[in-house]
């Protein structure tokens, strides 16, 4: 179902486009999913590069490249969320069985999970940062 | 019906009465046994999950007492490790998850306020696995036959069947039994809380004990199944010779350590969470208001999920594996503790702003959080891969994961059990008993583990039988074998406190003044769950919507009637839980419990060698499904729709996403594919591990790559029949349907020849090497998903023609379409690994 912002008179432009977007159990887990699949593409990577070649590619354009895009990703998530977190209506503390209200919590939870997944991506690419081989 | 119209007392007494008809268990000797609503399974199945918690707790005071002074000998070495592998198996397997899916079956039908889970037969189906699984398992001390190789059965001593007895069979088919019980009642749960909510509850209404269950049984799809591809390897070494875990052949003893703690660490967090989730609902209720922070909840549970995915190497940091894969795991390691403290926060900073009422069960529950908390302390120092170096195999580590489990399963459960006994019985239990044997068991646990912490540091080792006095750590020891006993003395206070109980008087309802649904339960339980199906507004209707508890007792809301004399409740929307169908339940019957014992019966038999029974033990079971199913799925309504009240009429009759059913399906196959998953990680494995993977030779060439691509295409060919057969029914061409569903069960056979044809005709010899063994593996694994593909394709063919399936009523294809799904993707994996694999095709 669609979660659209509530007064008809909101500025059209990114915002009002955020506040339409649909958003279900499977965006809430968006965040950390990006964190799962880069730690696996990690672990594998490296697992495979020194069981075959005894060493790893330290900063590869590969590496780079795919840890700013996990970040990117789940800041963009983030930001959604955080923009739908605020869908203005019905009255605080958010917690009543209306369409804002479950909005508002789907988006309040992806943000969370968001920022927790934000530092489980930067605990994970750390390591690559420091250790050189595969001893 | 009208709101006034249930004002006429006349009325609801006739709707009472034909509720209590529909509801009524079975009744005799034998026939009570056949029962399959949920309150009573789920009783049977945490009275066993607890009887087993004793036992095994008693085989913990056996090896305390060995321990108790250097070089005593009260049992042998080999007792001893008989003993810690049963303790360690049986407080995992028989009893921390199987305790979590059997109060789930308890709790979460009143919580959703539906009348029963939506496969009741399915919940029992898992009961009675347990029980034969458990008592095989735990049962085998007593003829000296237990399992010796520690609770994690490490390979080569494990696999060598010069080296290890009937004992590694027993735990390995005992418990593969146990899991696939598991994974049912995961489904189960799944389901019911996605599907069986309140109208009105949306997700954000939801009861956190839902979402943590939600959460965790998701966990359970992921987390078992590689286990059961361990398992199946494994079994193939001990009974074929396949050598999977044999480094002289090839294999990789590590394998087994990452296919078990893949499996075994989420295991930690899928034992914690339904603990902690009982802290969820007992907080707000002795603070007496609204939990804070909910999303932060959520975002924990979720959060652990996720990352606990992502520490299974932190129990091999001492493999020599790469120090930059240890990082990583060490990293997730330390995020993890993240979650894991904001729920402790959130708790407290709800007691902190709420009224605190003092009671029983919140006593245990801050003395858990306590000795959780030294034990998730600990756990951030041995996830630093040096400390842990030095820690591992010691007493320390047993310190760590005990505080862990006490704090975080035991003892929860244990305030679970003083919070929710009235709910089933109707009776408190004896705040006097409990609050002293809270204290017997806060110190014992104390007095047992911390201790640990300092022999283990001084170099005492885990798994030994003995130790000498010059290692000095004769007085720790002693202390943590008194507090053992200290320890024991509190649960066996829970139990008298719980014998007691039939001779109490009855408390009122609600007696602790909750908010939440399940507390509608009256003392004198009527076995209809709940008299009508509520419609939610808010997290805690009974302290926040008017009127609650008499709208609900008076029947004035949803579905107050049985008219059709039929076990009923309301499936809704996953997001927003509208009512999108009224469900017919499963009735007492005998069919889960036979089919339980019949497949049982091949584990059991397996394990003993008898193939040949055992192989009449499967058709039996194969026989019992197909019946069970035919009876009792997607039965045909008399009716296209029904009315729950307030105007509302819902369809009695779903296919494909909305229904139950295809769920089951879809979340089934989803455990299906991640066992696979394991056994396709295996074949990379080895490939890592080898230079020349396949490494050619008589016996050892690759399966080529003809018959493989032949039996892909016979696979995808079925698969193309299926699917349009379920178009062409669903338009009405049933017989262009019937023949597409026939065309398909005969590709599906073909596809198992041409599947079996590729390592037949090459001459792979499984036995030789690791490289033929997991070839033939992944062959014998998709040949067998084919020919249980055109089982379901036959008996689909059957319904139709038999008029239990129509162009209308289609679920069968429905639900069928998404296992071939499945198997085109399983074929795709496997036959392009083994067939297009770089000298593969040769």
């Amino acid at each position: 179902m669609k979660n659209e912002s509530p007064h008809g008179n909101r500025p059209r432009g990114l915002r009002a486009r955020i506040l339409a977007l649909r958003v279900t159990l499977w965006t809430l887990i968006v965040p950390p999913t990006v964190w799962a699949v880069h730690f696996l593409f990690c672990y594998l990577w490296v697992s495979v590069s020194c069981a075959k070649l005894g060493q790893f590619p330290r900063f590869t354009t590969a590496f780079v490249i795919g840890t700013g895009a996990a970040l990117a990703i789940i800041v963009a998530a983030g930001a959604i969320a955080w923009v739908q977190s605020r869908t203005p209506g019905d009255p605080p503390p958010h917690d009543e069985g209306t369409d804002i209200d479950r909005l508002r919590f789907i988006a309040k939870s992806t943000l969370l999970l968001a920022g927790l997944s934000f530092v489980a991506v930067v605990f994970t690419a750390a390591p690559a940062l420091m250790l050189t081989d595969c001893r | 019906m009208s709101l006034h119209a249930q004002d006429d007392p006349q009325l609801r007494a006739d709707q009472e009465r034909r509720l209590r008809a529909v509801w009524a268990p079975p009744t005799g000797w034998f026939g009570r046994w056949a029962d399959v609503n949920n309150n009573r399974v789920g009783i049977w199945y945490t009275l066993t999950a607890f009887t087993f918690m004793l036992f095994a707790g008693v085989l913990a005071l056996i090896m305390r007492t060995q321990l108790a002074a250097p070089g005593n000998d009260l049992v042998s070495a080999s007792t001893f490790n008989q003993l810690f592998t049963l303790h360690g198996s049986m407080m995992m397997f028989l009893f921390a998850v199987p305790m979590f899916e059997a109060v789930a079956v308890i709790l979460l039908p009143q919580l959703l306020g539906a009348r029963d889970l939506p496969f009741p037969r399915l919940s029992a189906f898992g009961y009675w696995s347990f029980l034969i699984g458990g008592v095989f398992v735990g049962g085998s001390i007593f003829f000296n036959v237990a399992p010796d190789g520690g609770w994690f059965m490490y390979p080569p001593f494990t696999t060598r069947t010069d080296l290890s007895g009937l004992g590694a069979d027993i735990w390995m088919l005992g418990l593969s039994f146990i899991e696939v019980s598991s994974v049912a009642a995961a489904v189960e749960l799944i389901v019911g809380v996605l599907k069986t909510r309140p109208p009105g509850m949306r997700l954000n209404l939801m009861p956190l004990y839902a979402w943590y269950i939600l959460v965790v049984a998701v966990m359970i799809l992921f987390a078992f199944p590689p286990l059961i591809a361990g398992d199946i390897l494994f079994e193939m070494e001990r009974l074929l010779g396949w050598p999977f875990f044999d480094a002289a052949k090839g294999g990789d003893a590590i394998l087994w350590q990452h296919l078990f703690w893949i499996f075994g660490h989420p295991e930690v967090y899928i034992v914690f969470l339904p603990s902690i989730a009982l802290f969820a609902m007992m907080v707000p209720t002795f603070a007496q208001r609204h939990l804070l922070g909910y999303p932060w909840i959520v975002l924990a549970a979720v959060g652990t999920a996720f990352l606990s995915f992502g520490l299974w190497v932190h129990h091999m940091f001492t493999t020599g594996l790469p120090k930059i894969s240890l990082a990583f795991f060490s990293a997730a390691s330390e995020a993890v503790a993240i979650p894991t403290g904001i729920q402790i926060f959130v708790f407290i900073a709800t007691m902190w702003a709420g009224r605190v009422t003092w009671s029983t069960p919140l006593l245990y529950a801050f003395g858990s959080i306590a000795i959780f908390v030294v034990g998730g302390l600990t756990g951030v120092m041995v996830a630093i891969a040096p400390f842990d170096w030095q820690a591992h195999d010691t007493y320390f580590i047993v310190a760590h994961l005990h505080y862990v489990l006490i704090g975080g399963t035991l003892i929860p459960l244990m305030g679970g059990l003083y919070y929710y006994w009235p709910l089933i019985t109707g009776k408190k239990l004896s705040d006097r008993i409990g609050r002293t044997a809270f204290w017997f068991q806060f110190v014992g646990a104390n007095l047992t583990f911390f201790p640990m912490h300092f022999s283990g540091l001084m170099g005492m080792p885990r798994r030994v039988f003995t130790y000498p006095a010059e290692l000095g750590v004769g007085g720790l020891n002693m202390a943590s074998t008194i507090g053992s006993y200290v320890f024991a003395v509190g649960v066996l206070l829970v139990c008298v406190d719980l014998a007691r109980s039939p001779w109490r008087q009855k408390s009122p309802r609600n007696p602790w003044n909750a908010g939440t649904l399940e507390w509608l339960a009256h003392p004198d339980d009527e076995d209809w769950g709940i008299r009508s199906v509520p419609l939610i507004t808010s997290r805690y209707p009974i302290w926040d919507q008017k009127n609650f508890v008499r709208n609900v007792d008076e029947g004035r809301f949803f579905l107050p009637d049985a008219q059709e004399g039929r076990r009923e409740t309301i499936i809704t929307s996953v997001l927003d839980a509208r009512p999108v169908q009224v469900i017919r339940l499963g009735t007492p019957s005998a069919k889960p419990m036979v089919t339980a014992v019949a497949l049982g019966s091949v584990f059991i038999l397996t394990t003993y060698h008898l193939y040949w029974a055992a192989l009449a033990g499967a058709v039996a079971t194969l026989a019992m499904v197909l019946w069970w199913l035919w009876t009792g799925t997607a039965e045909i309504p008399e009716k296209e729709e029904k009315s729950i009240g307030h105007g509302l009429t819902v369809p009695l009759y779903c296919s494909g996403g909305s229904s139950a059913g295809w769920w089951a399906m879809f979340i089934t196959m989803m455990a299906d594919a991640t066992a696979f998953s394991g056994l396709v990680f295996g074949y990379y494995f080895f490939w890592t591990r080898h230079d020349d993977f396949p490494p050619g030779g008589p016996g050892l060439d690759g399966p080529g790559a003809f018959w493989p691509m032949v039996a892909l295409a016979v696979t995808l060919a079925s698969w193309v029949m299926t699917v349009v057969a379920r178009e062409l029914n669903a338009r009405g061409a049933e017989g262009a349907a019937r023949g597409l569903l026939g065309a398909g069960a005969i590709a599906s056979l073909a596809a198992i020849g041409a599947g079996l044809a590729g390592p037949m005709t090459t001459g792979l010899e499984p036995s030789l090497h690791v490289y033929p063994a997991i070839v033939w593996t992944l062959v014998i694994w998709t040949v067998a998903h084919n020919g249980v593909g055109a089982i379901m394709q036959l008996y689909t063919l059957a319904r139709s023609i038999a008029g239990r399936m129509t162009p209308r009523y289609d679920a069968d294809v429905r639900n069928i379409t998404v296992y071939h799904h499945f198997m085109a993707l399983t074929a795709i994996v496997t036959y392009a690994t083994i067939g297009l694999f770089p000298g593969a095709g040769s």
